[in-house]
């Protein structure tokens, strides 16, 4: 965090004096001290047939992470259903970002939203993809003048495939993942690395916005 | 429920009762004296469901109007008490001890029009909003499409034009008037 004062940090995140049990008394900086400092490094990209065998390996396996932010997220349950079933494609969903790397922001994000968004981006493991669906990703949507929604992803996240439309259908979901193989196995998936050599960028815009920040800048 | 507008009108100086619908009667009571028209209304005449409890901006008159929608489920009955506050000084009695739902409320109506309500729990916490530092949004005065483009990179928008005029461009660069003037001819 800036040395600067934060009018919205929380009393658990303050810097103090703590007395050690070896009677030493000690500073403590919550958010520098229980976090890693280290920024994300971006992915050294291989080259030739190694490249592609692993593009093809990614794209046959997309792990989709459980998180409905919108109302869009509404349009995810169909596709377990036998009716679209999007494991005919190899698209299955988890529970929890360690476990997945196709992160669906389904609608609109409040501000309180994309702070946890955020936070469940950066420890989704890399390779990492981001789908945006409906228009409340790219331009704002329906919302696209209120006092607490976004009007765009793309400054706050690296969005690799976006769905138009409001509400997309679920077919329109399932030509998404479809558009996100090609992306992949072209070798256009590297989004995550997007993230990491802008990360001062991202981290300056994401922080306009979340004004009670209370995190550190980069959690794994 | 007329015998306890009557009650009102005789005890609280309550004024301005207004039948919206049978078994729904809006009445205005002074600020003063609201927080004990509402505890009679619950402890007397049976109105014991607090419904909602919502405020209006009527910033051209400098007021806020806040409204305690009470309910009695045995008339199937609802009475509205209107407390018109100064906008200025937006402060009121805090009713959390009569009905726990109520500091809900208030700590909505603190958030989104800047109504202070002191003594109720938990009044000065965070309840939608998160590191909010400007107006608050419900207020009339707080442009929320100014402060939308002023905070949030709106995308700039696509270029469009009028099909006729551009047409008109397009096939009479020269003279546009020509458009209007020249007769169909097939053959040129």
């Amino acid at each position: 965090m800036e040395e600067k004062k934060d009018k919205f940090l929380k009393p658990e995140n303050e810097v103090r004096q703590v007395e050690a049990p070896d009677g030493s008394i000690i500073k403590i900086d919550p958010l520098k001290d229980y976090y890693s400092q280290e920024k994300p490094e971006p992915y050294k990209v291989k080259e030739g047939p190694v490249e592609n065998f692993l593009n093809w390996a990614r794209a046959e396996s997309l792990w989709v992470l459980g998180f409905g932010t919108g109302c869009g997220s509404i349009e995810i349950p169909p596709l377990v259903t036998p009716r679209f079933d999007m494991y005919r494609y190899g698209v299955q969903m988890r529970a929890t970002p360690r476990q997945s790397n196709v992160f669906v922001v389904s609608g609109y994000l409040s501000v309180k939203t994309l702070k946890r968004v955020i936070r469940t981006y950066e420890q989704m493991p890399s390779p990492k993809y981001v789908i945006a669906l409906g228009s409340c990703t790219i331009n704002g949507g329906m919302y696209w003048d209120s006092y607490n929604t976004i009007n765009r992803l793309d400054h706050f996240l690296p969005v690799d495939v976006y769905i138009a439309g409001c509400m997309p259908r679920p077919e329109a979901l399932l030509a998404g993942f479809g558009k996100l193989k090609e992306l992949i196995k072209e070798g256009k998936g590297h989004k995550a690395n997007e993230y990491a050599e802008n990360f001062e960028w991202y981290k300056e815009n994401q922080k306009k916005i979340i004004k009670d920040w209370n995190m550190p800048d980069y959690n794994w | 429920m007329q015998n306890a507008i009557n009650n009102l009108i005789k005890k609280f100086g309550a004024s301005d009762a207004i039948e919206k619908k049978p078994g729904l009667t809006f009445i205005t009571v002074e600020q003063e004296k609201a927080i004990s028209a509402v505890t009679y209304l619950r402890d007397m005449e049976g109105y014991t469901v607090l419904t909602l409890l919502t405020a209006v901006d009527w910033i051209e008159d400098g007021i806020f109007q806040l409204t305690y929608l009470v309910n009695n489920p045995e008339l199937i009955s609802e009475i509205g008490v209107r407390v018109m506050i100064d906008r200025e000084k937006a402060e009121m009695e805090s009713a959390h001890d009569l009905w726990p739902n109520v500091q809900v409320y208030q700590r909505e109506l603190k958030e989104m029009y800047g109504i202070n309500f002191p003594g109720s729990p938990r009044i000065d916490e965070n309840f939608l909003l998160e590191g909010w530092d400007d107006k608050p949004p419900y207020r009339r005065d707080f442009d929320t499409k100014e402060y939308a483009e002023k905070t949030y990179f709106p995308r700039p928008g696509r270029e469009s034009n009028d099909p006729a005029e551009y047409m008109k461009k397009k096939m009479y660069p020269n003279n546009p008037s020509d458009y209007t003037n020249k007769k169909y001819n097939p053959n040129r």
